[in-house]
């Protein structure tokens, strides 16, 4: 089994778009599930936790969206192809380490993926390009409806539904979007809209969901609270906030082209430098410069350039991806140079910014 | 006052956010404090922090939650260690502990959301029996015997309706 051929293409995958998709690279909503009577996978023994996967698998692999997909036990998968998993966000980090006894599902066109005996027995997620936080909602609540059926879930008329973890309890949802935020980073606004977002309920995190950084100026907002509100409420009240920040950064790119353009453009100009120049790269470098570089595009700085293309160079250029395509498994320092090959080679047919005159000097820009 | 967390050193940090108009409110010692990474305040959030924190705390000065869960035999230690529960019977088990823990953690401590199909049909059921019954009520109280004879009718005909079609 070769997981590069299950998977779609980095460049057809980043052709994907949505609503938003300037700022808004995804939507995804994910509920947490488990079976009544049944220990936690995280507390139960290795024999029960095998049978509740096969019991679980056997039942999501009849709905119709995964009937024609892919489904695998965490031990049949190389940590490469894990970790490429994980680059998709289709697994979490945490699940990547699981082995016999856990496993996940994923719909032929890649919005739905189930992660079973992750913490909970069932972790299921609708994964969209941009702005579509209510899409997604009802893509997995139809997808948990038909899945419930014909499993007994774990559901108390108070508690409702019933969750390793109680953060999760209730609705067992989780709401989020990854957001592009560029503009906010270099305007030095991104700490006050972080904090005013954490008063409000919602978590603000790193590209890989909790504890992780945001590498590439890419920023996960979600709910916290699962109990007390109904989904469609969670769903309304994260897409409000959103839509906001979606203003936020509008203006902070505004105003910053309008005030320090001279300081856009150098970073944009300078990231292009290395990107099309390097010889040598590490992961996070490239995460931050193609920040930059998509920031540029969106600025229309380098016509005829798609944001695809940065989404692309964003997948591609990720460790598992990068190994994966070209020779397996190869040590840190030689991948950083092999992945400046990489961006060299296809940043050799994009133009240098074409930079508006700004009629300004540096001096008296300030 | 005494850190919340290692209930030994003097709390140095007080930290309160408001989270949907509710206020939540933490002290903290020195050291606690930098653990918690509290003083990075864009990695930092209160619900990270009232959850391993407030799980264990809050299991323990319940008296009823000594003890294993009957069903799968998770224990309060066992909580402290991971943050996470052994089976949803455990929810029953340690229930004292666990409503606190909602309170600090979520908005509510009642589920509103949704509810599986069989849940679903059950209160669509209750909810009518009981409109059924405070119209009897009321036609009893206006000893309109006529017409509470009707709804006692009409109540027996959804009792027998659901215990048909429903797996109860």
């Amino acid at each position: 089994m070769n997981i590069n051929e299950i998977l779609s293409k980095p460049a057809e995958a980043a052709r994907r778009e949505g609503p938003s998709n300037k700022i808004v690279l995804s939507s995804r909503v994910r509920l947490a599930r488990n079976l009544a009577t049944l220990p936690f996978p995280g507390w139960a023994k290795k024999t029960v936790r095998v049978e509740t996967f096969k019991l679980i698998r056997d039942n999501v692999i009849e709905v119709a969206p995964m009937r024609d997909g892919f489904h695998a036990g965490m031990e049949e998968l190389p940590t490469l192809d894990k970790q490429l998993l994980v680059e998709r966000h289709f697994i979490s980090r945490e699940h990547a380490a699981k082995t016999a006894g856990s496993g996940m599902v994923l719909s032929s066109d890649e919005a739905l993926c189930v992660m079973i005996n992750e913490e909970d027995h069932l972790r299921m997620q609708a994964l969209l390009p941009g702005l579509q936080v209510d899409k997604a909602w009802m893509a997995i609540d139809q997808f948990d409806t038909a899945l419930e059926s014909n499993l007994d879930y774990a559901f108390c008329k108070r508690r409702g539904y019933l969750t390793a973890c109680p953060t999760n309890l209730g609705t067992g949802i989780r709401v989020s979007a990854m957001l592009h935020l560029p503009g906010l980073v270099l305007s030095e606004q991104i700490n006050q809209i972080v904090q005013a977002v954490n008063k409000l309920g919602l978590a603000v995190r790193g590209l890989h969901g909790e504890g992780t950084e945001a590498l590439g100026n890419v920023f996960q907002v979600s709910n916290q609270m699962t109990l007390g509100e109904t989904e469609s409420d969670i769903v309304e009240r994260l897409n409000k906030v959103l839509l906001q920040i979606i203003d936020h950064e509008e203006n902070a790119r505004a105003k910053l082209l309008e005030n320090k353009p001279k300081m856009v453009y150098n970073h944009i100009g300078r990231a292009y430098g290395i990107l099309a120049n390097s010889h040598s790269i590490s992961s996070k470098e490239t995460m931050n410069l193609l920040s930059l570089f998509r920031l540029g595009i969106d600025l229309s700085l380098f016509p005829g350039n798609k944001p695809a293309l940065t989404e692309e160079l964003f997948i591609i250029t990720q460790p598992a991806h990068l190994q994966k395509t070209l020779a397996g498994k190869l040590s840190a320092e030689k991948r950083d140079i092999l992945r400046a090959n990489l961006l060299r080679s296809r940043l050799l047919k994009v133009d240098r910014p074409d930079t508006p005159d700004t009629g300004k000097t540096e001096e008296n820009e300030e | 006052m005494i850190c919340d967390i290692c209930k030994e050193n003097e709390a140095t940090v007080h930290l309160t956010q408001m989270v949907e108009g509710k206020t939540k409110k933490i002290d903290l010692c020195e050291s606690c404090s930098k653990a918690k990474g509290v003083d990075d305040p864009t990695g930092f959030s209160l619900a990270d922090l009232l959850l391993g924190l407030g799980a264990s705390q809050e299991m323990e000065e319940s008296g009823s939650t000594t003890g294993k869960c009957p069903k799968c035999g998770f224990s309060q230690t066992d909580f402290k260690k991971t943050g996470r529960l052994g089976c949803p019977d455990c929810y029953d088990h340690f229930t004292e502990g666990v409503e606190s823990l909602l309170k600090s953690m979520h908005k509510g401590t009642r589920h509103t959301g949704k509810a599986p199909a069989v849940w679903q049909q059950t209160k669509v059921y209750v909810d009518r029996l009981h409109s059924l019954q405070t119209k009897l009520d009321k036609a009893v109280a206006k000893e309109d015997y006529e017409k509470a004879a009707e709804v006692r009718d009409e109540i027996s005909r959804v009792k027998s309706d659901f215990s048909e079609s429903s797996i109860v």
